[in-house]
């Protein structure tokens, strides 16, 4: 099912939890009771529940003319079942399963560093700040796969306005929880706990980037980064910091979690180029997540194809230098 | 004692059915068997199970691509369910020396060695498939350029490649022309394929994810049973000599 518009997602389509998580070991049983005439789509259009919507999640958008247009949009149950949230296991469904234990009321996102003031925000007032946009971007994993997201916010410059830094920052980093009671991840790998991430200040105040509250009309799911996170959709998806906290405006480049780990092949700006590698494997295409596996592969573009609105930000700076 | 011996041996005695198990003793005008299960039977049925059994992953794959139930990125899935199927039979396969070493009355396994080795590179070649086909979109100059520049394909193609001359040589034929001892020789590079698979797990998942550990781990312990049962046979052996002294 594609869905299109918040409008595609009738809310009286409520599904148990339960029923939703085990959607495939239900096919998987079903196929073994030979279940063979129906095609796997039509099965699981007819007996297994798409997501799982609570009433009062819902979010009111508008639309943007960022958006991607015409793109087919991923599956929703594939961006909630297909996530790299390290804090809660390694694997790509451990997010599914271990998320739900994050509390995300109340939440608070505190903004320190080189500001005007300190300052918190509730979740609850930075969701009524602006009118919420759904941006429909495309997401590009520097494990060479991609989806199309509807994501729901408004630009992180309005934010970043608010938050009143002073002329001296140059950078602004974000900081996920870190929540050792509810995060058994934290645990299972030794990552520079918690994860931070960085843009330098135009990067930030670009209109495409995105401080998000929602995808496909409703709020995140937990193992999508709820309840407030930041999209950039020209650079890698590990960029697009989860779960923000904390948000700190700073002189010099923060450090960054995967390019602590690994500084060969995770730089600071990861923007996505299709030319430059240095992960073990190539990065010139990607499997778009939710198609069959003759038609995955797709061409790989330089800044995700957003090239048009974003690569003067990189005017005159060696890509292969600064990857 | 070293892989193939049996086998090498049973080629040196002209009689390859005597491995060690029993053959029905049949008196004059008796029936074979009958119905009942026999050893010779019941070897022959085990490996019938065997065999459909090592060929559950791919049936998975297909019975799963069919339905559509592949998972979110089904290149991975299959990547993965070769990749694994492949390393899991590669150990399985070098398991079988030491446990018949460890248990004489399990000696007849290495009657399902040959299937379990060449069911490891029935699924190498699938996994090399998926990356040539659907990684790679029968792209020669890609793949060259892969091999020579990523570490992690170099290293699985080798694994891959030393499969090869051992796939081939699999048959009893191969036993005889060789000899027992070049083909034992021969067949050791199995030692170096298995690592080489490992190494490539290593070398393609992220920095700090340590899901290749375990296999490491039983692989250790499986090369290093050899040694380690050559050394003990040596010390029995000099303790023997040395009573009879």
């Amino acid at each position: 099912m594609l869905i299109k518009k918040a409008a595609d997602i009738p809310s009286s389509e409520i599904t148990p939890q339960s029923a939703y998580l085990n959607r495939r070991t239900f096919m998987r049983g079903a196929a073994a009771m030979g279940i063979l005439g129906l095609g796997g789509d039509g099965i699981s259009k007819l007996v297994a529940p798409r997501r799982t919507v609570a009433a009062d999640s819902k979010l009111t958008t508008i639309p943007s003319p960022l958006s991607d247009k015409g793109a087919t949009v991923t599956p929703f149950q594939d961006v909630t079942s297909y996530n790299n949230f390290y804090e809660f296991g390694v694997d790509k469904t451990d997010p599914m399963h271990n998320a739900g234990r994050m509390k995300t009321r109340p939440w608070t996102v505190t903004v320190d560093g080189l500001v005007k003031a300190k300052k918190t925000a509730g979740i609850d007032d930075l969701l009524k700040y602006r009118p919420l946009e759904e941006r429909i971007y495309r997401h590009r994993c520097v494990e060479a796969w991609s989806m199309v997201i509807p994501w729901v916010g408004y630009s992180l410059s309005e934010f970043i306005n608010w938050a009143e830094p002073l002329p001296s920052a140059k950078y602004i980093q974000f900081l996920t929880l870190e929540d050792t009671k509810t995060m058994p991840g934290l645990y299972q790998i030794n990552l520079n706990w918690p994860y931070s991430e960085g843009l330098r200040m135009d990067e930030a105040m670009h209109p495409l980037t995105l401080l998000t509250f929602g995808m496909y009309g409703q709020v995140l799911p937990n193992q999508d980064g709820a309840p407030v996170r930041v999209v950039i959709p020209w650079k890698y998806g590990f960029k697009s910091a989860k779960s923000i906290v904390h948000v700190r405006f700073t002189a010099k480049q923060p450090h960054t979690a995967w390019n602590d780990e690994a500084p060969e092949e995770y730089g600071f700006y990861s923007n996505v180029n299709p030319d430059v590698d240095r992960t073990p494997w190539s990065q010139k295409t990607e499997r778009r997540i939710g198609l069959p596996f003759w038609k995955a592969t797709q061409p790989s573009q330089m800044f995700n194809g957003y090239g048009d609105q974003v690569a003067q930000l990189y005017a005159g700076m060696d890509l292969k230098k600064h990857f | 004692m070293l892989d193939g011996t049996a086998a090498a041996e049973a080629v040196t005695n002209s009689n390859p059915q005597t491995f060690a198990v029993e053959a029905p003793v049949m008196g004059p005008g008796r029936r074979p068997g009958g119905l009942r299960l026999t050893p010779q039977r019941l070897l022959s049925l085990l490996k019938v199970v065997v065999f459909l059994v090592c060929l559950l992953p791919l049936g998975l794959l297909v019975l799963h691509g069919f339905q559509n139930n592949l998972g979110p990125d089904p290149i991975v899935t299959i990547t993965h369910g070769t990749g694994f199927a492949t390393l899991r039979l590669l150990v399985i396969t070098l398991a079988i020396t030491p446990v018949r070493h460890l248990w004489a009355r399990l000696s007849w396994l290495i009657r399902f060695r040959r299937m379990l080795g060449l069911f490891a590179f029935f699924y190498g070649c699938l996994h090399l498939l998926t990356y040539v086909w659907l990684f790679s979109g029968f792209h020669l100059s890609t793949m060259i350029a892969d091999i020579t520049k990523r570490r992690f394909i170099m290293v699985g193609f080798t694994a891959w490649i030393l499969m090869f001359p051992l796939a081939l040589t699999s048959t009893k034929w191969s036993i005889k022309k060789l000899g027992g001892k070049r083909w034992r020789a021969l067949h050791r590079l199995i030692y170096i394929s298995a690592i080489c698979g490992v190494i490539h797990y290593w070398w393609i998942v992220k920095p700090g994810v340590r899901t290749p550990m375990k296999i490491t781990v039983v692989l250790a312990v499986l090369l290093a049973a050899r040694p380690a049962w050559a050394l003990l046979q040596a010390r029995r052996s000099a303790a023997r000599a040395s009573e009879r002294a």
